[in-house]
């Protein structure tokens, strides 16, 4: 594994009026490295997510880049650095078809001109490289089932050539076999050398494919582990705040030693 | 946990590329069949489009049918009423009248698609008219047009300001717009009731110059159906080669001719008149630039996104503040050409011109023609339909001498009310059959 992460999180803040959602987050992201991001309803994984979709800016807090520190205030900002995101609530235009919403901003063009042929062509050897059977590809995807407008969210994500690829609960409306197919899906961007950011309430899943569970609670870090050898109990434990464990330990001595 | 073993495939962009594929759905891994048998693949042949066609009305998809199917009741009613509403005389003054309210209804098009409103276009093309009229006394007249113009894109651009950047519900800016640049165009035409077209002005050429000759229209016409006849056989070609599904040449065929014969009896049509009016040509062409704006530039797909979903859009990286404002600066500048069209026909502009019920004529012919009220689905031709219809309307009323507004106002009222009702009704069908 390489040593530089490409994306790197250090003390994130971040909050929504009343609401501290996010205090002092920090999360590494390794080329080839699949991180599990687990945690309580309300964490905060989804607004962590947003925060480096650029969705939402932070309010504190550095955001690096392959080692370098970046700004990430627009998605824009976030999709030219290498980031796909397939977010939880689902971002597609019902009205558009499947075709329109795979490239929407990034569009294939010939001659200025959108290039629809070129686009459903690819459209259609990305569906099926996922083994998503759709009605048709040119139906609006506001006609599609819940799992198969999932499975276009995530062919979306891969569209644009990532460095980095964020799946939030990407399984939870899939039928069996295409979770199946989302966990392989995920092994191969690591093959490829892609990182894996994966939020999952389903420790089977989270231990089939991570390197490494990052758990939040209460939107604080609250331990990070290596998948090979810790225990379905630990991860748990860490996720409820049953017990506070020796990751947990040794960062408050660390934060107060560097105070 | 549930994995099948699959050999690994890349997902970059050019190895994503298997294997070519001719058209059929991807194999599946383990036991489900290779093609699902619920893909919605037209049979060829004539019961394929029958087909199509009741899946379409049944799932709400309906577009331009009912305005179509109402062009004809329009026209058989009449008919049988007056005995003489189909004639090339109705044609050509249907068309007199049609283009200035049409070319509005192109950029309400715009805005509707933005699930928006757009209540200022009639005072935006009065104030239009006015600026062209006061500065055309002493003014070249090229320049004057221009500016009457862009008064229009300005204020465009200002409804849209407010509207994206400060947050004011597009309705309220709008009407607030509606009020206050009537106003200004009272304002702006002083002590002057109206002012004459002067002579030689080329906005009165835009309704009163016809090209003559009988090769124009004919020529026109001709044009119109290879052109369509050619890109359809190329864009089939290119699906083909790519093995996408495409039409079959005997659908390209069965298109090309029935809009043949459209296109020529209308050209026969102006041909029995004056000739080809100029500002059907001008019509034509901003329809023919905005529908390929809409549908093949980035742009128009970025229009439709912030119209399906503000924060998909917004996630894929769209301005949508930018999409907002242009989208009211096209809407002021047709409003604003439409208001120069409507001062050709009145003979000059005066303090009332885009008032009455010019404002819900320019929306419900939009309406009518098939672009939805709520946002995300329409075409710019829905306006060439929907003023078609209110255009027709109008005419067959005035020659049962029944032209006063008591009964155009209520009988457009009912056409527009129908024709919302139809949008919303199609709606619901289409969410009950997943499609909305
Ligand atoms: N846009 C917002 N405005 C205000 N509060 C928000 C917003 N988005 C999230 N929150 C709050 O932030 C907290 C964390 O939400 P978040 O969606 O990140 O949780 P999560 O970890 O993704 O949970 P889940 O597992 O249920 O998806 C919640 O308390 C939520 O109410
Ligand atoms: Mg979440």
């Amino acid at each position: 594994m390489s040593q530089t992460p490409v994306l790197a999180l250090r003390g994130i803040f971040k909050r929504f009026g009343a609401v501290q959602v996010l205090s002092g987050v920090d999360l590494e992201v390794h080329a080839g490295e699949v991180v599990a991001l687990v945690g309580d309803n309300g964490a905060g994984k989804s607004t962590l997510v947003k925060t480096i979709a650029g969705v939402h800016p932070i309010d504190e807090g550095v955001i690096e880049w392959e080692g370098e520190p970046v700004e990430i205030n627009r998605p824009h900002d976030s999709q030219n650095l290498g980031v796909a995101t397939v977010y939880q609530d689902l971002a597609l235009c019902d009205n558009l078809d499947v075709v329109a919403n795979l490239f929407l901003g990034r569009e294939i063009k010939k001659g200025g001109v959108l290039d629809e042929v070129a686009m459903e062509k690819r459209a259609k050897d990305l569906l099926s490289t996922l083994s998503i059977r759709i009605p048709s590809v040119r139906i609006p995807v506001a006609a599609l089932s819940g799992g198969q407008r999932q499975v276009v969210a995530i062919a979306r994500a891969l569209v644009g050539n990532p460095k980095i690829v964020i799946l939030d609960e990407p399984t939870a409306a899939l039928g069996v076999e295409q979770t199946a197919q989302v966990l392989d899906l995920v092994e191969r961007l690591r093959e490829q050398g892609l990182g894996v950011i994966l939020i999952s309430h389903n420790m089977a899943d989270v231990k089939a494919v991570a390197d490494t569970v990052a758990v939040l609670r209460l939107g604080r870090n609250n331990g990070t582990f290596p998948v090979a050898t810790t225990t379905h109990e630990e991860i748990i434990a860490a996720i409820t705040g049953a017990t506070d464990n020796a990751v947990t330990r040794r960062q408050a001595r660390n934060a107060e030693v560097a105070k | 946990m549930s994995k099948t073993p699959q050999t690994p495939q890349p997902v970059s962009d050019e190895a994503a590329v298997p294997e070519p594929r001719t058209g059929e759905e991807a194999p599946a891994a383990g036991a489900i069949p290779a093609v699902d048998p619920r893909l919605l693949v037209r049979e060829q042949g004539l019961k394929g489009y029958v087909d199509e066609f009741k899946r379409k009305i049944r799932s709400g998809e309906i577009g331009s049918l009912p305005v179509v199917v109402g062009l004809i009741v329009i026209g058989i009613v009449f008919q049988a009423l007056t005995g003489n509403f189909i004639t090339s005389y109705n044609l050509d003054q249907i068309t007199l009248y049609a283009v200035g309210p049409g070319i509005m209804a192109v950029g309400i098009v715009f805005v509707l698609l933005l699930g928006e409103i757009d209540l200022a276009v009639g005072s935006v093309a009065g104030l239009a008219g006015a600026v062209w009229g006061v500065l055309g006394t002493d003014m070249p007249d090229g320049l004057a047009i221009i500016l009457g113009i862009l008064s229009g894109t300005l204020i465009g651009a200002f409804h849209g300001l407010v509207f994206a950047k400060i947050g004011v519900p597009a309705f309220v800016v709008t009407l607030a717009g509606f009020l206050g640049w009537a106003g200004l165009q009272t304002w702006v035409m002083g002590d002057r009731s109206t002012i004459p077209t002067p002579i030689g002005s080329f906005v009165g050429d835009l309704t009163k110059y016809y090209f003559s000759d009988v090769a124009a229209a004919y020529g026109l016409a001709v044009f119109v159906v290879a052109a369509f006849y050619l890109a359809q056989l190329r864009d089939s070609r290119r699906r083909k080669a790519a093995g996408l599904p495409h039409r079959p040449q005997s659908e390209i065929i069965l298109r090309t001719a029935v809009l043949a014969v459209l296109v020529l009896v209308a050209a026969y049509g102006f041909n029995q008149e004056q000739g080809l009016p100029l500002s059907l040509v001008i019509f034509l062409v901003i329809l023919l630039v905005t529908d390929f704006v809409l549908r093949r530039t980035t742009y128009g797909r970025q229009v439709f996104a912030v119209g399906g979903g503000i924060e998909a859009a917004r996630r894929a990286g769209i301005n949508v503040s930018w999409i907002r404002i242009s989208v009211f600066m096209i809407s002021g500048t047709m409003g604003a050409i439409g208001g120069l069209f409507l001062a050709s026909a009145t003979g000059g502009a005066d303090r009332s011109l885009g008032g009455g019920n010019q404002l819900m004529m320019c929306i419900a012919a939009a309406v009518i023609g098939g672009t939805s009220l709520f946002g995300g689905r329409g075409k710019v031709w829905s306006a060439l339909l929907g003023i078609l219809v209110i255009q027709s309307i109008v005419q067959g009323l005035n020659q049962m001498n029944l032209s006063s507004n008591a009964i155009q106002y209520m009988i457009t009222g009912a056409v527009l009310l129908i024709a919302v009702i139809i949008d919303s009704v199609s709606r619901r069908t289409q969410k009950t059959a997943g499609r909305a």
